[in-house]
């Protein structure tokens, strides 16, 4: 120690007492003294602290005994880049321990809900796919299985469609699992995760907007199918995504599975077990990673999933590490149905093999095709209502301005989103525009469990809960 | 029991008679053909008035495991000193999902049962949506519980109304503190009042804000969009088809 001695002596008995001048006789302490460390003058603003060096556990010890029972409130957001969008979380600080933990949500509302019922029941789809922005199409599915359900149409809609809707889920699922673990890197430090999710993200939005047109907002699946058939060449470049995808996912676990920054700041820390999980109503991955093999795939299966070969992931770590390899673990079993769904896709294949359902009144006559100016209105079909049937004319006009009706009735649908059970509660009074719709955001129930995860733990450990936890703000305020 | 006599009226009305009774009194939900306003309806049928159907219970068997569930339940409820007829007003069976009308004060009883009995152990409560019905006299409001049991891998919806003149509703937060959140939506959405939730505040809207977006009475507001020179109104103001 190059200290000068009298700091090491004053520094030993500061701590015991608030007046570093009543420090024995032996030492001389001018008050101008530049180097002196903690003093009591009154500068008019209170108790001034001169940090100089070599000093701080004397500063440390001082403002302990001062500060004690003081409490310190901290907005954390709803600008913080850390928090997944404007969430906001309140932390009530003792030092560098949460005491207290309060999420404070509703910057994102956006009514969509409330917009739903002033629109027909196919053009929902368009509102509710804005809902969870990394899983748009799990919206789209568990608002069209709803539907479907309160039409009595489950059983109508074509194989087809389901296999391409098992198909884009998935591919939404990685898209969205990328995202969860780049965005976690990021925020324990690991940018170059960030990096990697993006890029093998972006190779999966370009699958789905080969598909579907868009990256996102896709209102791609509609109530009694899909909206448009696979286009040429999309099965080559899934076969080539499923062929690569592995070796970049194992890219990423490379990176992150043995870095020892990433284990100190995501094991046991956000410990929330299977008990905490049923209680604040956690599912999807924390559920999962605290050893409950809860998969709505699997138990309440839907869209043909019983038919496709594939593991649930879990573990029993019950924090963010736990978490962080269920999704990686998931993206392996969802690139595993994906390679079925192409095999069902490439079989051989009538020529009569729809994509929506064939009942004329809830189908939209409109196939959508690929025009010179992107996707569009089919040629085909604008030439037979235009020209050929005065029916169809009226038919179509009908379908899309006015909508079908929906048989009067309340139904729930749940799918098993990336961040657990997405329910839809819709309502119909037998009008051609839903009376109510609810949906039930795994984001906004998982929320709740950040203070559960957080309180009494370090401030720097609420980072990793809250990325563990993937909360999308879009589905959170909706 | 007297002798039944063919010449007297049968002490049961019409099945038929009653059902058209009943689906009288239910709102009407769309009048004339296509249900649109503002311009004349040519169809021959202006003057039809179509009310929405009746709840209609349902009678046993529900078929499925309902009747399990509903067993289970009265079970379980007259251990606790209470009774299945007391605490669920209707049991309904449709579209494939149990929803049981449960009436207010036997919530909380009811949704204790139904998590801790071995039997019945719904677990996990999918949370609340509220429900806006201005036509229905007295239960204007309703809170509809989705619960899922893991261990039976059971689903069962649980309603509960409450009228507009008193909207509260038992919090089921003691129970299952994941409603915590969805309680204040719904009191955020619809006015319901949770008796008993521990901080019941809006969690969406500003805190400030005055009405319940959700509710019926509630516009949805917005502004005519010019476009190429016509000008579209806001979307609760466009033709619609009830």
């Amino acid at each position: 120690m190059t200290a000068p001695a009298d700091h090491q002596t004053h520094g030993a008995t500061a701590a015991g007492s608030a007046h570093p001048e009543d420090t024995g006789p032996g030492e001389t302490r001018s008050h101008s003294d530049p180097y002196g460390s903690t003093t009591d003058e009154d500068y008019g603003e209170g108790r001034v602290y001169h940090v100089t060096g070599q000093d701080w556990d004397e500063v440390a010890a001082a403002a302990d005994d001062l500060h004690s029972d003081e409490k310190l409130v901290v907005n954390m957001g709803p600008q913080h880049p850390s928090t997944h969008g404007v969430l906001r979380l309140v932390l009530t600080l003792d030092g560098e321990s949460v005491t207290e933990l309060r999420p404070v949500i509703g910057y994102l509302h956006t009514g969509i809900e409330k917009n739903m019922e002033f629109r027909t029941w196919t053009q929902g789809v368009t509102f509710c796919t804005r809902m969870d922005y990394l899983s748009p199409l799990f919206n789209e599915t568990v608002y069209c299985l709803a539907v479907e359900k309160l039409l009595g149409i489950e059983s109508e809609v074509p194989e087809r469609a389901n296999v391409i809707r098992v198909l884009m889920m998935e591919l939404n699922r990685i898209g969205s699992h990328l995202t969860a673990v780049g965005t976690m890197g990021l925020e324990v430090g690991a940018t170059t995760v960030f990096i990697y999710g993006m890029r093998e993200r972006e190779k999966t939005l370009d699958l789905l907007e080969l598909i579907t047109g868009l990256r996102m907002n896709h209102a791609f699946i509609r109530p009694g199918g899909v909206s448009i058939d696979l286009p040429s060449g999309a099965l080559e470049r899934l076969r080539e995504y499923v062929r690569i995808m592995p070796g970049l996912l194992g890219e990423i676990r490379a990176l992150f599975d043995a870095a020892p920054v990433f284990h100190a700041r995501s094991k046991n820390v956000a410990y929330l077990d299977v008990t905490g999980c049923m209680s604040l109503g956690v599912t999807g991955p924390i559920l999962r990673a605290a050893g409950l093999p809860w998969d709505l795939r699997k138990s309440q299966p839907y869209c043909g999933y019983e038919t496709y070969e594939f593991d649930v992931p879990v573990r029993d770590s019950c924090d963010p590490f736990g978490r962080y390899l269920v999704r990686m673990d998931e993206m392996d079993q969802s690139l595993r149905i994906i390679s079925q769904c192409v095999d069902r896709l490439s079989g051989p294949r009538s020529a009569d093999d729809p994509v929506m359902i064939r009942d004329a009144k809830i189908g939209w006559p409109a196939r959508l095709a690929l025009g010179p100016d992107g996707m569009g209105n089919s040629p085909d079909h604008i030439a037979h209502i235009m020209s050929q049937s005065m029916e169809a004319l009226i038919h179509h006009f009908k379908l899309v301005t006015e909508g079908f009706r929906v048989p009067a009735g309340q139904v729930y649908a749940a799918v098993e989103s990336p961040r657990g059970e997405l329910g839809c509660h819709a309502v119909s009074d037998g009008g051609t525009r839903p009376w109510r719709v609810h949906f039930r955001d795994p984001s906004f129930t998982n929320l709740q469990a950040v203070s559960a995860m957080c309180e009494g733990g370090m401030v720097a450990d609420v980072i990793a809960a809250v990325a563990s936890i993937d909360p999308v703000m879009g589905g959170v305020d909706r | 029991m007297t002798e039944p006599d063919s010449n007297r009226q049968p002490a049961v009305p019409d099945p038929a008679e009653l059902a058209g009774r009943e689906r009288l009194t239910e709102p009407v939900v769309r009048t004339g053909m296509f249900g649109a306003t503002g311009t004349g309806d040519t169809s021959g049928y202006g003057g039809l008035q179509v009310r929405r159907p009746p709840r209609v219970p349902s009678p046993r068997p529900y078929g499925s495991y309902f009747d399990e569930i509903a067993d289970q339940l009265a079970h379980a409820l007259g251990a606790a000193g209470s009774s299945f007829g007391a605490a669920v007003e209707q049991v309904i069976v449709a579209n494939g999902d149990l929803t049981f009308y449960v009436r207010r004060e036997h919530l909380l009883a009811v949704a204790r049962q139904l998590r801790d009995d071995p039997k019945l152990r719904f677990e996990l409560c999918l949370g609340v949506s509220g429900v806006h019905y201005p036509a229905e006299a007295g239960t204007e409001l309703h809170a509809v519980y989705h619960l899922l049991s893991i261990t039976h891998n059971r689903r069962l919806r649980v309603e509960v109304t409450a009228p507009d003149a008193d909207p509260h509703i038992p919090s089921l937060v003691s129970v299952y503190p994941t409603c915590d959140f969805h309680e204040r939506e719904t009191w955020d959405f619809f006015g319901v009042i949770f008796d008993g939730h521990p901080a019941l505040t809006r969690i969406e809207m500003p805190d400030d804000w005055r009405g319940h977006p959700q509710r019926k009475d509630y516009p949805l507001g917005g502004v005519p969009v010019e476009y190429r020179g016509a000008t579209i109104p806001p979307p609760d103001e466009r033709r619609s088809y009830e």
